[in-house]
């Protein structure tokens, strides 16, 4: 068990590093982000009344595109050198690699996110709930990074590997980015915890479906 | 090589199949157009749902094959399942797109608009996004191992998540009220109603079965090609 | 050189088949504990592909696999443990420093008193001075050492080399080659695979030549000279080379 999770670590660690090293993903996402809130906003043509119901939209649907961005960059490294190969090498069980790869995906993708979110509140002029705000934030990421992860792997073996992302990805994860945005509108309204919950259910559940199911997939995926 | 392009028991029930559709096709259009009674509030329009919903059924039915056979691939490393899975992925995404279109033009006399975010409907096009997915995946490749492992994965995944895509929508959707399609709000069939539905249904599934076998034949024989040319090169090589 | 007891390397009737391409038609090999087996062949033989299946990098399609005394696919873990891995690409992250690739992978292999184990292999390779400097910034002899110092870190009983010289210029083969002697303690199985056939021969206990998914030729160094390899490997390569 020991040994379980130290392979999980030194997987994280090696790409936590690899990652401050070169700021690619973090980068990568908090630009492109910033981009797409700012295109979303000319192109909706937000007035004082409109913003506050187009707002939640427009900050997930920014997340999820940049969430490609780092998803494409997650094997990256990995395929250049074929590293991947590396890792297969290991003397550790398959879903020990997927865990590794998954929390830095998702570490990164969360770190920018969350330096997006003052951006994303002067731009809109939205009332922040901070806590709950990244509650939702956090269920959604991993609900992106969970199966990302899989189809990032899929994607970097495959010839057109940045149509393939995602159009694998953006379909599976429609459940995420519908309760992501309504709870998100929710919050941003102020409403009480109560009428969040069923968004949250939907997240919670996803996630722990997912997780689960892509860390069995996961070894399919690294064969040859 | 033999005459028939499938094993002769298989051949024979395929053509079986076919003959059936058939005969299911015409006495349901017959029925459909002759029998059956309007809808109390959609009038002649509704019939359209008598082969939409069969469809998107079918279309269920196929990925739910495709699951089964992918996990049958990952686990027993037979190309026989993948062959499955592939068809039916192909099976799958003809019929969604058949209960999308059918759907799109069920909405157009009823509610003005070519298009309703009905949950169902709505789901059906997630999937029929997945699966073509699925498909793009297959061509975008090389025609080895790894890509029958990583349209199995694709496959897997894509079916758990179906609830999940299914309840979201129906919740966003009570959030969102969208119209309805469905024939009358209190959804009671009358008796002639439900029997016209099933001989559709037995009709296009006996379509899904005779296509399903021909396109398994289809993939056998291209696999029995690529072995025999094979073994001529390696007979060359020799 | 243990004569008796079970082989470290095995196959039986091993096949793999790339959907529409057979690369290996049936390989029959012992290689016994602390052999040097280096083995030939043209391009597309299949070279690469038989060092993969036994890194367990790649899966057979048919046929039996045993490596360090476990089958394969079944036991691939197990196997994972005991052999080390060099190919064309070295499986070093660019970013990091030599230090801290040798770092991940002792993690990875649960090597014990790593930093200790770190200083042993890179002083084997020659390469203390670049210790912390990142292995983007080394030359490719200097990254392919590297490559040698991460498969020996956790001291594996058999080492895989799919054709180590590729990519490097003679002088870094020169090294190379010393290295890889240094390295053979007489304890570890070596499987290699090469063009040279010099450098092959002078390395190896034992040569095989793979011709088409096959093995068609094996002899004991001691029984060859380099002009009769080259004779019989023109032979038998020559249409196909």
């Amino acid at each position: 068990m020991k040994d379980y999770f130290a392979g999980i670590m030194a997987v994280l660690w090696k790409d936590v590093l690899s990652e401050l090293r070169t700021k690619d993903i973090l980068l990568s996402v908090f630009v492109f982000s910033l981009l797409s809130l700012v295109i979303f906003s000319f192109a909706l043509r937000t007035d004082r009344a409109t913003v506050a119901v187009i707002a939640p939209g427009v900050l997930w649907a920014a997340f999820a595109f940049s969430g490609i961005l780092a998803l494409n960059r997650a094997f990256a490294t990995e395929r250049e050198k074929g590293s991947l190969e590396g890792l297969v090498i290991t003397p550790v069980p398959r879903d020990v690699i997927y865990f590794g790869k998954m929390l830095g995906v998702l570490l990164f993708m969360l770190a920018a996110e969350i330096v997006l979110l003052p951006v994303f509140v002067v731009l809109f002029n939205v009332p922040l709930d901070v806590p709950r705000l990244l509650l939702i934030i956090f269920l959604a990421t991993l609900g992106f990074a969970s199966v990302g992860t899989v189809f990032s792997a899929i994607a970097v073996n495959t010839r057109s590997r940045e149509i393939m992302l995602p159009v694998l990805f953006l379909p599976v994860v429609v459940p995420v980015i519908i309760s992501a945005v309504e709870a998100s509108a929710r919050v941003m309204a102020g409403e009480p915890w109560d009428n969040l919950s069923v968004w949250l259910q939907v997240l919670v559940a996803f996630d722990v479906i997912f997780v689960v199911v892509s860390s069995l997939v996961f070894e399919y995926v690294l064969e040859e | 090589m033999t005459q028939d392009r499938l094993p002769g028991r298989t051949a024979l029930l395929s053509r079986l199949f076919l003959v059936l559709a058939f005969i299911g096709v015409m006495v349901s259009l017959a029925l459909i157009f002759l029998w059956v009674p309007d809808d109390r509030q959609q009038g002649a329009v509704y019939r359209i749902f008598y082969y939409h919903v069969p469809a998107g059924l079918l279309s269920f039915a196929a990925f739910a094959v495709v699951f089964v056979a992918s996990i049958a691939y990952l686990w027993k490393n037979n190309r026989a399942w993948d062959m499955v899975a592939h068809s039916a992925a192909e099976l799958g995404v003809v019929f969604a797109t058949l209960s999308l279109v059918t759907g799109s033009i069920w909405a157009r006399p009823i509610w003005g608009v070519w298009w309703t975010w009905d949950p169902r409907l709505t789901t059906m096009l997630i999937l029929w996004l997945i699966y073509v997915g699925y498909l793009m995946l297959r061509a975008y490749s090389a025609d080895d191992t790894r890509v029958s492992r990583f349209a199995s994965v694709v496959g897997i995944i894509g079916f758990v998540d179906v609830p999940v895509v299914f309840f979201s929508i129906r919740w966003w959707r009570t959030q969102h009220p969208q119209p309805l399609l469905k024939p009358g709000n209190d959804f009671g069939l009358t008796p002639e109603m439900t029997v016209t539905f099933l001989i559709a249904l037995a009709a296009l599934s006996f379509l899904f079965a005779h296509l399903l076998l021909e396109r398994l034949a289809m993939r056998r024989m291209s696999a029995d090609i690529q072995e025999i040319r094979q073994a001529l090169s390696a007979e060359e090589g020799a | 050189m243990n004569d008796s007891g079970p082989p470290a390397v095995e196959t039986r009737r091993l096949s793999k088949d790339f959907g529409g391409r057979r690369a290996l038609r049936s390989v029959d090999l012992r290689v016994r504990e602390s052999e040097s087996l280096t083995i030939f062949g043209p391009n597309g033989s299949g070279k690469t592909t038989l060092i993969k299946i036994l890194a367990t990098i790649v899966r057979p399609t048919g046929g039996a696999v045993t490596v360090a005394g476990f089958s394969l696919p079944q036991d691939a873990l197990d196997v994972r443990r005991r052999i080390g891995v060099v190919t064309h690409q070295n499986y070093l992250y660019d970013e990091l420093t030599c230090c801290e690739n040798l770092t991940f992978y002792g993690r990875m292999y649960r090597v014990q008193d790593l930093p200790d184990r770190i200083r042993t292999v890179i002083a084997q390779v020659g390469l203390e001075a670049r210790l912390h400097d990142r292995v983007r910034t080394l030359s490719n002899g200097m990254q392919r050492r590297m490559a040698i110092a991460r498969a020996v870190l956790h001291n594996p009983s058999v080492l895989l080399l799919d054709e180590p010289e590729v990519g490097l210029d003679e002088h870094a083969v020169n090294l190379l080659e010393d290295l890889l002697a240094r390295l053979n303690d007489g304890r570890r199985t070596v499987i290699m695979t090469t063009h040279n056939l010099e450098r092959g021969l002078r390395m190896s206990d034992r040569v095989a030549v793979l011709v088409d998914g096959r093995i068609v030729y094996q002899e004991a160094r001691a029984a060859l000279d380099v002009e009769r390899l080259r004779g019989t490997y023109a032979q038998l390569a020559g249409a196909r080379a």
